[in-house]
Parts: C-alpha cells; sequence; structure tokens
C-alpha cells in the first residue's frame, strides 16, 4: 500500500487506483462529472481537478486531473490548493453558462449531481448574462424523458448506453459547444438498460417518465430496502413511497449482485402495487356482498378450515416466509408447487444441484470477471437481463484486461484502454434457441434445437476431458466449433457456463454440469449459473414439493378437500382444462393474491396479500442468494402479508385461536430448524428489535416535507404514524442518522451529497462492497461449506444420458416458449410503459418452415393446443431451426400450452393437416 | 397628595391625545404591505398558476405545515394536483416565500384568519389560489427556464439561442 500524502496529510491508498476514487475513498469531498466507478476515467470533465507537487520542496505544483492521475508511493497531492479550487470554481461557472434555470421544475432537483457539485465548489451566483444555448428534445418512448437544454456534456450516457451496455441506437452528434445526445431520430430507446441513464446523467437530461407522473422529490420519498420481483438475479433495488403510493424504484447497490444498474422491467415495473386490480378488501364468493369484513369472514375460514383435509399450494413470486408459514399450516405433506410436473422437476433438479455442493455458482460479480462464457440454451437476454449485461462485461473486460496487460494500462483509464483494445473481444459462446442481441458479442453464437444445443454441450465436454463419451455422429464444421469452444475454456482461468429452465429441457442443465465436472478433471473451477423464472422459483425449489400434477390427481382421487393457493395465477402455468378438473374437485377453495387474476375468481374466500413493497419478505435468487425486502407502504385497507393471513388461519385450524403474530425473522427461524437446507437463512438482515444507539432505522429522509399537512384534510390532528414492529426501520424521520447495517440502508444520502452519488460513502472503496460487507446469505452448498472452512474443490455430478438428436417431424412442430422481457412477466406488465413495449400474440417458425409451408410474414397460422385450433398472425423467427414454433410465453390472449410438446400446425381451421417437405437440418 | 393629583391630572390629559386604539373590526389595522400574514399562490401575467409545484416550501417549512402534489399538463407544464397548508401549525415564518423560485407562494397583510374549529384552518389549494400577481407584478418563471411548457418555443425565452441545429459542424 503506498502512502501519499493529501494535503500535506498521510493516508495510505490502494495501488493501481487512481487519485480521485481515492480521495472519495478516504471521504475527502473532490467534485467531478464524467467518471463513474463502473465506466472508469476519461478525463473529459476537467472538474475534478487538483494539484499535484513533485516533491516536499515543491511549492508551486501542476494542476492535473485527479481522475487521470495514478496514486504513486510517497504522491504529494492537494485538493484545498487556491489555484485548484479557483480551477475548478471556473469550469463549473462554464458548464453553468448553459444550463437553463429549470431547477424547480426538474425531476433531477433534490438528487442531482450537478447541484451538489456547485454547492460543493462555491457557485452560488451566476455571473453570465448572455443568451443560453437551446436544443429540441426527442421522445425517447415510455420510460425516458429527454430535456436537452440541460445538458452539461460529460458523456456519461453515451459511454453508458454504447459503451456499457451495447446500445447502438443513442449517440452523439453536432460538434464544437452544442454537442447533442440522443437518437437520430425521436423513437423508443432500444436497449433494455436505457432506464439507468436516468442515474447515470449526472443533470436531468434522462429523467423517469413514471416517476413523472407521480412526481415526488427524493427528500420526500419514504424508501426501504428492497429487492426486485421480476427475475430470478434478486437485484437490490430502494422503493420509494409518498402519500401511501409506490413511486419509483431506484439501484441499490451491491458489489456482488447487481452493481450499479438495473434493467428497464425492475425499474418501471412497478405500476401493479398502485394499480386498481388490487385485491383490497376480503371476499367471500356467493354472496350479495362479498366484500366482508373481520368477523364474517373468520367464521367462514374457520368453517372452511376445521375439520377438512387441506393442501397448499406454494408460488415461486411469494417470499420464503408465506411459502413455510403455508407449510406450517398445512403440513409438509400436503404442499405442493402451483407448478406443472415437467417444470417443477427442472427446477428441482436446479436447485439439487446449487444445494449438493459440488457445482459453483458464480454471483453477477464473477460472471463480470469470468474469462470465457458459454451459454446454452437459455435466452439471457430476456429471462434474465442484468446477467447478460455482465456477460457483456465480461467479454469486454477479458479484451480490455488483455491490453491493458500488454500496454501497462490501469482498468479505470477507459479511453486508452478502449483505443488499445481495438475490436478485441473476451470469449462468448451463445448457443440458443433464438437469435439474441447479446450475439453481437458472441465468438460463436449458434441457432439449435434445445436437444442438439445439449448434444453439443456433451460434445464440448468430451473434446475438453476425451474419457466422456463422444458423439459420433456431429458433422466436421460443428466438430470444429465444438473443439474451439472446448479451446476456449480450457485455456480460461474462469470460465462460466450458463444455462437454464426456460427451454425445458433437462438436457441443457445436464450438459452444463457436464461441461464443469470436464473441466475439473483439468484443474479448472467452472461456474455454473442457471437461470430460473421467477424471484423466489430458487425457494420453492429448495422446499421440494410435488408439483401440481399431483396435486390435481390426489385432489381427483379423493375429493372434497380445502385448498390454500398462494399468491399464484395457477392459469398462467397450468393448462386451462387441468387447472378447472382441480378446482372443480375441491371442496373449499381459499386464494391469498395481490392482483385479481383467473384463479383469484375461483376462490371461495379470497385474502388481500400484501404486494412486495407492504411487507417485508425474503426471496432466494438463482445462486441460492436469500436477500431480504423490507416494507415501504403502509398496506391500505385489508391488505396483510401472506405469511400474517396465513398465520391467522394457523389460529383458527388450531382452535385455540391465540391469534399471536410471528415476526418474519422467527418464521425463518424456524424454517431453519425445519429443513436444514435453509440454515443461516436467518442472519439475512437484522432482527426487528435492532437498534443503532436505541435507535431505529429511519425510512423517511431528514428533510422529509409535509407531516403536519398530509393528512391536515381527513383530520387537523396528525394520527399516530404506522408502527413497524417486523422490522428495524421505522415509519419516521427520527431515528438512527449515521449509515445504518448495509441490509437496512433505505437510501443513498451523505452531508454534500443529495444525488445517488452519494453511494461512494456507504461502499469500502468506490466500485467495491459496501460497508461490513454486502447483505445477502448464500445458502449454495458451496457457501455452506466455505462457511465450514470445508470447501475443497469436489467434482460436479457428470451425466452420461446424452439426449438423443432433435429431429424435425414432418406433420408436428416442437413448442417452445420465446420469454419477452417486456410482456412475458405477470406482475411487471401491469405498467402502462412496459405493456406497450410488449409483443402481440403471434406464432414464431423459422424462415426454412415458413417458405415450404408457403406463407409469409403476417399470415394467419392455426396451432392445435389442447385440441383446439388457436390462430396467429406468423412471425418468422431468423435462424430458428426448421420442425420449432415458438409461442411468446404470458402473453394475454394465448392460451397455456405444455410447453416442449409437439404440436400440429394448420393453415385454416378445419383441421386439414399439412405436412412440411422441407427438414433441412 | 400631590402625586394622586398629578395622576388624574395626567389621565385628564390623554383625553386630548390621539387614541392608540382603533374601532376593530369596523376599523382595520394597517399593515405594511410586507407584513408576512396568510399565504396565497399567485398567478402569472398571463392568468395561469404560478405555482410549479417543485416541492421547495414544503422542504423549507420549519413546522411541515405544507403538503402539496406536482403535477403535469399535457404541454408539460407543472401545477399542484392539491395544495395544502394547515394554518394551525403555521407560525408564518415566510420560508415558504424566500423559497419559492417562481414567486407563487407568498405571504399577505391579512391575518383574519380566526376560525372556532381546527379543522376549518386547513387550506387548500382552491382556498389559497388568487387571481392576482402579488407584490412581483410581470414576473413569468416558463419565460426564463429552459423548459418549454407549451408558454414559448424552444429558443424563444428571454435569453436564448435559437434551437441548435445537429446536423452542422459550424462554429
Amino acid at each position: 500500500m503506498p502512502t501519499i500524502y493529501i494535503d500535506s496529510k498521510p493516508y495510505e491508498a490502494l495501488a493501481g487506483k487512481n487519485l480521485l476514487e481515492t480521495c472519495l475513498g478516504l471521504g475527502i469531498d473532490l467534485p467531478y462529472f464524467c467518471w463513474h466507478p463502473a465506466l472508469g476515467s476519461v478525463g473529459a470533465c476537467r472538474q475534478c481537478a487538483v494539484k499535484v507537487f513533485k516533491d516536499a520542496q515543491d511549492g508551486t505544483g501542476r494542476l492535473v486531473m485527479s481522475c487521470m492521475e495514478m496514486v504513486k508511493e510517497g504522491m504529494r497531492a492537494s485538493v484545498s490548493d487556491k489555484d485548484a479550487v479557483a480551477f475548478r470554481a471556473q469550469v463549473i461557472e462554464w458548464l453553468m453558462t448553459n444550463h437553463p434555470h429549470d431547477c424547480p421544475v426538474c425531476d433531477e432537483g433534490g438528487s442531482c449531481h450537478l447541484q451538489d457539485m456547485t454547492v460543493m465548489t462555491g457557485h452560488d451566483y451566476r455571473r453570465f448574462r448572455y443568451k443560453k444555448r437551446t436544443y429540441e428534445n426527442q421522445n425517447l418512448g415510455p420510460f425516458l424523458h429527454h430535456e436537452m437544454n440541460r445538458c452539461i456534456q460529460c458523456y456519461r450516457c453515451v459511454r453508458f448506453y454504447h459503451d456499457y451496455a451495447g446500445g447502438k441506437d443513442l449517440g452523439v452528434f453536432a460538434a464544437h459547444n452544442h454537442v447533442y445526445f440522443g437518437r437520430e431520430t425521436s423513437g423508443i430507446l432500444e436497449s433494455p438498460f436505457s432506464g439507468n441513464l436516468v442515474e447515470v446523467c449526472p443533470t436531468g437530461v434522462f429523467t423517469d417518465k413514471l416517476l413523472k407522473e407521480h412526481y415526488t422529490r427524493k427528500w420526500d420519498l419514504a424508501s426501504a430496502p428492497s429487492i426486485c420481483q421480476h427475475c430470478s438475479l434478486g437485484c437490490n433495488i430502494f422503493t420509494g413511497e409518498r402519500y401511501g403510493r409506490l413511486r419509483q424504484i431506484t439501484n441499490r447497490y451491491n458489489s456482488e449482485v447487481n452493481g450499479y444498474f438495473l434493467c428497464d422491467k425492475g425499474r418501471f415495473g412497478y405500476a401493479f402495487v398502485n394499480d386498481v386490480n388490487r385485491v383490497t378488501r376480503p371476499l367471500l364468493r356467493n354472496q350479495t356482498i362479498e366484500a366482508v369484513d373481520e368477523a364474517p369472514l373468520m367464521k367462514t375460514l374457520r368453517e372452511m378450515l376445521s375439520g377438512e383435509e387441506l393442501i397448499g399450494i406454494g408460488s415461486p413470486r411469494a417470499s420464503i416466509e408465506s411459502n413455510f408459514s403455508l407449510i406450517q399450516l398445512v403440513g409438509r405433506d400436503n404442499f405442493y408447487q402451483g407448478l406443472p410436473e415437467y417444470p417443477a422437476y427442472l427446477s428441482g433438479k436446479v436447485a439439487e444441484l446449487v444445494q449438493s455442493g459440488a457445482l459453483y455458482v458464480p454471483s453477477l460479480k464473477e460472471i463480470e470477471a469470468s474469462d470465457a462464457v458459454l451459454v446454452l440454451g437459455e435466452d439471457i437476454w430476456n429471462t434474465a437481463p442484468v446477467m447478460a449485461l455482465a456477460v457483456r462485461q465480461a467479454v469486454v473486460r477479458t479484451a480490455a484486461a488483455q491490453a491493458g496487460k500488454q500496454s501497462g494500462l490501469p482498468a479505470w483509464h477507459d479511453l486508452a484502454v478502449k483505443e488499445a483494445t481495438q475490436e478485441k473481444k473476451g470469449f462468448l459462446a451463445n448457443l440458443t434457441v433464438c437469435p439474441s442481441p447479446l450475439d453481437e458479442e458472441a465468438a460463436f453464437s449458434l441457432r439449435r434445437a434445445p436437444d442438439t444445443i445439449a448434444r453439443l454441450g456433451f460434445a464440448i465436454a468430451h473434446a475438453i476431458d476425451p474419457s466422456l463419451p463422444s458423439l459420433p455422429d456431429i458433422s466436421t464444421a460443428m466438430r470444429s466449433i465444438v473443439n474451439s469452444i472446448a479451446g476456449a475454456l480450457r485455456s480460461a482461468q474462469h470460465p462460466v457456463i450458463i444455462s437454464g429452465v426456460s427451454c425445458y429441457n433437462e438436457g441443457l442443465i445436464k450438459a452444463a454440469c457436464t461441461i464443469a465436472a470436464a473441466l475439473h478433471t483439468i484443474g479448472l473451477r467452472a461456474g455454473v449459473a442457471y437461470v430460473l423464472p421467477e424471484c423466489n422459483s430458487m425457494g420453492l425449489a429448495l422446499l421440494h414439493a410435488p408439483s401440481f400434477d399431483n396435486a390435481t390427481a390426489r385432489v381427483l382421487s379423493k375429493p372434497g378437500v380445502t385448498a390454500i393457493i398462494l399468491e399464484a395465477d395457477i392459469y398462467r402455468t397450468v393448462a386451462e382444462k387441468e387447472a378447472d378438473a382441480f378446482f372443480d374437485a375441491c371442496k373449499h377453495i381459499i386464494v391469498l393474491d395481490s392482483m385479481h387474476n383467473r384463479t383469484t375468481q375461483k376462490a371461495h374466500a379470497l385474502l388481500p396479500a400484501a404486494a412486495f413493497a407492504e411487507t417485508d419478505g425474503t426471496i432466494i435468487n438463482y445462486e441460492a442468494r436469500a436477500q431480504q425486502y423490507f416494507q415501504v407502504l403502509a398496506p391500505q385497507q385489508d391488505i396483510r402479508a401472506s405469511w400474517k393471513w396465513l398465520g391467522k388461519l394457523k389460529g383458527l385450524r388450531a382452535a385455540a385461536g391465540n391469534g399471536q403474530q410471528v415476526h418474519p425473522d422467527e418464521i425463518l427461524q424456524q424454517l431453519e430448524q425445519a429443513l436444514p437446507a435453509f440454515k443461516g437463512i436467518s442472519r439475512v438482515a437484522p432482527s426487528p428489535d435492532f437498534r443503532v444507539h436505541g435507535q431505529p432505522i429511519p425510512r423517511d429522509p431528514q428533510r422529509y416535507s409535509g407531516r403536519t399537512a398530509i393528512l391536515a384534510n381527513l383530520t387537523v390532528s396528525e394520527p399516530r404514524p404506522p408502527q413497524d414492529t417486523d422490522s428495524p426501520l421505522a415509519f419516521s424521520m427520527e431515528g438512527y442518522p449515521g449509515i445504518p447495517p448495509p441490509a437496512l440502508i433505505p437510501f443513498y444520502w451523505a452531508p454534500g451529497w443529495n444525488s445517488n452519488q452519494s453511494v461512494s460513502k456507504y461502499q469500502q472503496e468506490p466500485g467495491g462492497a459496501l460497508r461490513d460487507g454486502d447483505p445477502g446469505v448464500l445458502l449454495s452448498g458451496q457457501a455452506v461449506l466455505r462457511l465450514t472452512g470445508e470447501e475443497k474443490p469436489t467434482a460436479p455430478p457428470l451425466f452420461m444420458d446424452i439426449p438423443e438428436a432433435f429431429e424435425a417431424r414432418e406433420d408436428r412442430w416442437l413448442l417452445l416458449p420465446q420469454v419477452h422481457l417486456f410482456g412475458s412477466d405477470e406482475l411487471s406488465s401491469y405498467t402502462p410503459g412496459i405493456r406497450r413495449l410488449a409483443p402481440q400474440p403471434y406464432i414464431g417458425l423459422g424462415e426454412a418452415d415458413a417458405t415450404a409451408l408457403g406463407v409469409i410474414e403476417g399470415d394467419d397460422i392455426f396451432v392445435w393446443l389442447e385440441g383446439k385450433a388457436c390462430s396467429f398472425p406468423l412471425a418468422i423467427r431468423k435462424g430458428l431451426c426448421p420442425g420449432i414454433t415458438l409461442l411468446p410465453m404470458g402473453i394475454p390472449g394465448i392460451p397455456v400450452p405444455q410447453w416442449g410438446s409437439w404440436v400440429k400446425i394448420t393453415l385454416s381451421e378445419d383441421a386439414e393437416e399439412i405436412r412440411c417437405p422441407s427438414k433441412i437440418f | 397628595m400631590l402625586s394622586l393629583l398629578r395622576t388624574i391630572w395626567l389621565v385628564f390629559l390623554h383625553l386630548f391625545h390621539k387614541k392608540a386604539t382603533i374601532e376593530y373590526p369596523e376599523e382595520k389595522i394597517p399593515l405594511h404591505p410586507r407584513y408576512r400574514g396568510r399565504i396565497v399562490l399567485t398567478r402569472d401575467p398571463d392568468g395561469q398558476e404560478r405555482c410549479v409545484g417543485c416541492y421547495l416550501c414544503a422542504a423549507a417549512c420549519p413546522v411541515d405545515c405544507i403538503a402539496l402534489q406536482a403535477a403535469e399538463d399535457e404541454n408539460g407544464r407543472r401545477y399542484p394536483e392539491f395544495f395544502r397548508i394547515n394554518f394551525s401549525r403555521c407560525i408564518f415564518c415566510g420560508y415558504c416565500e424566500d423559497a419559492c423560485p417562481t414567486y407563487a407562494i407568498q405571504l399577505i397583510p391579512d391575518v383574519e384568519m380566526a376560525e372556532f374549529h381546527r379543522q376549518d384552518l386547513v387550506f387548500e389549494k382552491e382556498d389559497l389560489l388568487i387571481d392576482s400577481e402579488g407584490k412581483y407584478p410581470g414576473y413569468n418563471y416558463y419565460k426564463i427556464a429552459g423548459i418549454t411548457a407549451g408558454v414559448k418555443e424552444t429558443g424563444q425565452g428571454a435569453n436564448e439561442e435559437p434551437p441548435v441545429d445537429v446536423h452542422s459542424l459550424l462554429p
């Protein structure tokens, strides 16, 4: 560790860092604009100037940009030097000459990096009295508002959008002092990471259009730490509340998981919480007034529960507390998953592998640091977007690291490293069913059927370890690709293999594991990540419950049971006929859900369940990382957390009915005792009685306004704020004002740093882990072994059952789901902007199939699902292999088919079978 | 004895002094134009609401008695969807007026606000909005701001260059 002197005071600095991040890490306030810990330094804005001295005798020194200066042993710098201060003040005054008087109407105001830096440099009075530059703005789609007049030309937006996220349609136009950041013409930004521009832009050029609809300043938002609910990655988010509505979602830094960035589905997919379709009152069906009060509800529920045989249907989108409360109510033998047999089996298989301890499951940060990535089948761009972003970083950084090693450039020296890297790329092989934007980064991208991809996976394993079974029938061209991929994986230091369950193919899961096992034999520890469909799919899978098919079989063989269905729309995962059969055979149906849907229509008793922003809960992500989210909204009317309802039902069932409420941490402790797979989960966050100096953690910022007026129209005597007994967070601005433990950070703020850039005050070093470590507990087998100190490189299991090669059939097509980032997810589709970007129903065929059938794009095609012909317009999917047909998953208007089955396709409704002559493969 | 007579004499003299009290409420107290009394929301010269819902008054309020919600019309002009002041909490410090960047919120020389019920001291936007520019006539925030908001065309505001032609490379 070199010692450096800043303003004559010695500090220990980290070697290889630049002076700016070192200063920020040491807690010294130094203004900056163009530098970003995830994007590196370019020295464009000239704002972070400091003076550097030759030696202790040098009294003159020279001005340098601290972001471009590497720390050296014995370095002497001055932040408070008169010239440096004057220089920085001058730079900001120049930047402000064209900045409009917009703060009152600018959504960034109050969380604006430019405001913070302007105040920090002391520029408080405008001397510039001349005309300001103006620009025409663009309409950038449903998520982002564009206001170019506010731009200070720091280039961060294009550096994120283009260089970091790989977007093509945002660029820099014009020159000199009228540089323009935007698209060529108005239009929807294509990248699914465009929402990050809101946080990346240091001023208000890009602002959140959803927030604009119910605008609230950052200082007025009550915030809480939360976890994104829309995919299995478990990105950390902040939820912001005002006037009882969820107003905004922003990124919560977790160095192991999402780092600085979110996808647009996670950032904007929260509108369902405020939707009119929410269940707000308990309903008892088949009576004149369905909404009921507590007493009649409890009476009916007691009748439904007492003496009846209960079965519970768990949910992959409900918290582990709720799922386990349901198990406690109905008993382990009566608990089922709300998923059909095969998907439940696949998730169970993944959970088993992750739990076994033989598999090393990389975090997103570890994927970013990987130097060879192989994607087997999973369309991660749509099923796990932030993982796709991480894979892109792996590709970019591997090449940059090599270039940096040759040229001796540090990794943060962004522009120079890019110059040295040129077009070179790290290794990515993207073997998927459909084309993906990730293909641009890939050394190899192949479009094949899932079985064929699995076979290629086994062939790669054989090429790495020749003792594994070979596949003789692979073509020579393919063999060379297989050998190249195997070679790249062999020569890598941190290879990562990504697969998942969205192809409904077990072979892919086994192939990924087998490749890791093959790499193990040559002494390489390969990471294997399996993407799962829902936010708590892993949690539900770890409970190893039987599938919905088993529940149906049981109910049909012995009707008259009471079914309790937890936060799952069965009709989205199970075919209509089977779901109907199940519900018809049940005597009583109790449904807990937050939104009205087809399943809640079947309920005899419907209980309003809290959405994620209204309760505390723990969900488990793809790598078995348990993370807790906290309540930010006091639920309206009778809405209660599912685990609270289930606790009440348990009281009714036991007839004792003591109604004693348990806290979520008590449920987690009971879970730990009941199921050893969840050992350690109760450490996920501090318990509700945790206090710092006797004080809770306030959800409201210090400057929270309107306390005595918000409810004054209802009653002028201010009611007591809601009391939170389930967590150490308080619905108040009173409490511990300092930095809380990482799992409880409700928002980022530091004196002088109102914007999200204040995150550096919460980190051990800029871009590093949070102080006291990132939140979350890993439950994977490897993590448990690591904790007990028994971690030794065990071999991942080998699978020998290579699937048969895919062969297109003449009269049937293999039906696979196409997951869409916007539209396939149930809850996020309530956001109007996401609904707008979601596709209309279509049927996807490859070019060869379409030519053979003599149909063109948009023609109506009939696909036979459950014995019925459904007509959808044809969408030709480039590169899709013949014999496969795609339907978009989760889009309204498409009945739930049995994915992975063979379906009949006709050109007219009168069931005339067609045979497809072209079977080129 | 002497002091007694002197006092009587002085009291007698006061009969001819100018009166210190006034016949309130028939006669009103003369208040300075910048007296900090009742709070109003003013309008700009075009007759539009001046308040842009920036929340600065609410943040500045030491007793947190201002609550509002910003909304936006189809032109992008901001206005408060509701604007509530709880006068039973207000201490008439005038910080809200100081904080207001658009001269919308102003304290006026009116102190006749007594009510029998505390609840009646909660004023909504309809109660606060007046048809006047108040103390700052002629000021229109949107003429100076960078956004257009249906008030002007881009580049047509006070001290604005015409919009940049992004296809031009000329200096």
